[in-house]
């Protein structure tokens, strides 16, 4: 028999609907496999398998009675990344300040999964609050990528992204403010989308830099990323910052991509010149030169554009997004929900929160909050935010003018393959450098994913290849991603995916 | 741009209500030395005509319609509070000794 968890979403989907297996088979295979590699791993800060099986039961049943099914994932199984509210399991964000939080209401994208069907199997690890590039600051320890065991598995999004390399899910759930969901994505060889600003609710996703959090989907297919990506898109009432505006269609356009006789004949494509260089990796560099190639192949004009201020997206986005971090964060406080230490009936509540907070929170938590205050503080306002919104005006009209002469642009997603855990936890600025590519699209609100290019050439680790596209031009980047992975994995032999060492034989 | 020093990260910390240790306020200062000094490169870019965005996708006059929804119940709003007393939060005392 086939293994269940080495299948792509859309072929369970239509195994499942097909009646070929039932939805509860798929989800206990799943579980299983957690049970089996999550010791190890930890990706899975916790898995709901009575919930899981309840849910799939409650597909095979609708199925049963003759109903269509609720959507076209109805049936398959979803890692969750810990950030989004779930009223039956914890919600922590990765942090002890919420240790053991039930949220008393779903999240909007909780509630669109639920209701199209798809089975949520438990709830991702990630760095605390979703700051940082290799879930190192969890509060509940680092997960560690299939690839290697010694690595990080990419961040914030790293449970998720592991847990598909894994084959735990067939589909998770990330979210990206600064990269979050891209390079994790780029470190264990599996697609992740970041939608336009707006695209996907925010309403539950506990927020971190509002401007910039966007939740989106991850798989290990570009087909599976379109299919959860129209389950999860769409306005939503709750948000004020949710766009009301028809969802691209996503999926028809990376299902036609990925026909043998489609091409990208007289689409553009730009290499962003910035994106190259010092600090690179030369198997980085090398993968991307011949995912360019593969592209040209695919009779796509291939220019390159330069996009001079992408440079000054990273010292923008470490004001921006730790100043709207210290006003997101002054919410606990210790009163209402959460951790709550030093209240023994003599100290302050002033006193009680700062303990709390000190006690509650990881370091690099700790360190935005700090920088985000300076920032914000009337002496440095100018200097430091107010350059910063102006920066992020300066790199959205970058993207203008080369969408001007481009349909998408192109870089690798990372300046490196995944390093190795306690590399750089003690250096912040070497850390941060991890999102370098994906900022720019992150302050400018612009959709953009990454999927697999290949494997660096001396260490045999993954590479991501990202696309980014225009404001709610999802489609555009679906199909060139679909195209560009059909004929990477024909060129290489199969999807990169499949190519993950044996977790078995490596956890013994 | 100057750096930043051990008492100004502590006055920081004392905003942000954190109560940091010793040992953590050697580390960081050093570390937020570090960040800001690279951060302030923003600085390098000449801006000065240029508007400032805080959204990416702006939006303004967002609406819904007027119509009375649910809301959280007493006992959801409490079921997390770490203390409750006679149905409300329960909270340390928030005012100081008399002067």
């Amino acid at each position: 028999m086939t293994d269940l968890t080495h299948l792509t979403a859309a072929e369970l989907a239509s195994r499942i609907h097909a009646r070929e297996v039932s939805a509860v088979e798929v989800t206990k295979a799943h579980l299983d496999r957690i049970a089996l590699v999550n010791p190890d791993l930890n990706l899975f800060l916790h898995v709901d398998a009575a919930g899981a099986v309840a849910a799939a039961r409650a597909v095979d049943e609708a199925l049963d009675a003759g109903r269509a099914p609720a959507s076209p994932l109805a049936g398959v199984p979803l890692a969750l990344k810990d950030v989004f509210t779930t009223v039956d399991m914890p919600t922590t964000c990765g942090s002890r300040i919420l240790h053991g939080w039930r949220p008393p209401y779903d999240a909007t994208l909780t509630r669109r999964l639920r209701e199209a069907g798809v089975v949520i199997l438990g709830k991702t690890n990630m760095d605390e609050f979703a700051m940082g590039s290799s879930t190192e600051n969890s509060a509940y320890g680092p997960s560690r990528n299939p690839w290697d065991l010694s690595r990080i598995p990419g961040g914030s999004g790293g449970g998720s992204s592991a847990s598909l390399a894994a084959f735990c899910a067939p589909l998770a759930i990330g979210t990206d403010t600064g990269g979050s969901i891209r390079q994790p994505a780029a470190m264990t060889a599996t697609v992740g989308v970041k939608p336009t600003y707006g695209g996907v609710s925010r309403y539950g996703l506990v927020a971190f830099s509002s401007s910039l959090d966007q939740g989106g989907p991850c798989a290990r297919t570009v087909l599976d990323a379109a299919l959860l990506h129209e389950v999860i898109a769409g306005h939503d009432p709750l948000d004020s910052t949710s766009i009301d505006a028809p969802v691209p269609s996503m999926v028809e356009a990376a299902a036609e991509a990925a026909r043998e006789t489609a091409n990208l004949s007289g689409l553009r494509i730009g290499v962003v010149t910035e994106f190259s260089g010092e600090g690179y990796q030369a198997g980085v560099l090398a993968s991307f030169a011949n995912a360019v190639r593969l592209l040209q192949g695919l009779g796509a004009e291939v220019v390159e554009v330069s996009c001079p201020h992408f440079l000054y997206g990273l010292p923008a986005y470490y004001l921006i997004a730790p100043s709207e971090c210290s006003s997101n964060l002054a919410r606990f406080d210790a009163m209402r929900y959460g951790l709550r230490v030093g209240d023994d009936g003599v100290a302050s509540a002033e006193e009680v929160m700062s303990v709390t907070r000190e006690a509650g929170f990881g370091a690099e938590v700790k360190r935005r909050i700090m920088i985000g205050t300076y920032a914000l503080s009337s002496g440095y306002y100018d200097a430091y935010y107010g350059q910063a919104q102006k920066v992020r005006t300066l790199i959205s009209r970058d993207f203008t003018a080369a969408f001007e002469r481009v349909d998408v642009l192109v870089s690798p997603t990372t300046p490196t393959t995944a390093f190795k855990i306690g590399e750089r936890i003690d250096d912040p600025m070497a850390m941060y450098l991890a999102d370098l590519c994906t900022i720019p699209a992150s302050l400018a609100g612009t959709p953009a994913m990454s999927v697999p290019s290949g494997l660096s050439e001396n260490e045999g680790l993954p590479v991501g290849l990202q696309i980014m596209a225009p404001a709610l031009a999802e489609d555009r980047m679906y199909r060139v991603a679909a195209a560009f992975e059909r004929v990477r994995d024909e060129a290489d032999g199969g999807a990169l995916s499949c190519r993950v060492p044996d977790l078995e034989v490596a956890v013994q | 741009m100057s750096g930043i020093s051990r008492d100004e990260v502590a006055h920081l910390a004392r905003l942000a209500r954190l109560a940091v240790t010793d040992a953590e306020l050697e580390t960081f200062a050093g570390q937020l030395d570090v960040i800001l000094r690279s951060v302030a490169r923003v600085g390098e870019v000449a801006a000065q005509d240029i508007p400032p965005t805080s959204h990416a996708v702006p939006l303004t006059n967002v609406y819904r319609d007027d119509v009375p929804r649910g809301g959280l119940d007493q006992r959801a709003a409490l079921a997390a509070a770490p203390a409750a007393e006679q149905g409300r939060f329960r909270v340390p005392r928030i005012l100081g000794e008399p002067q």
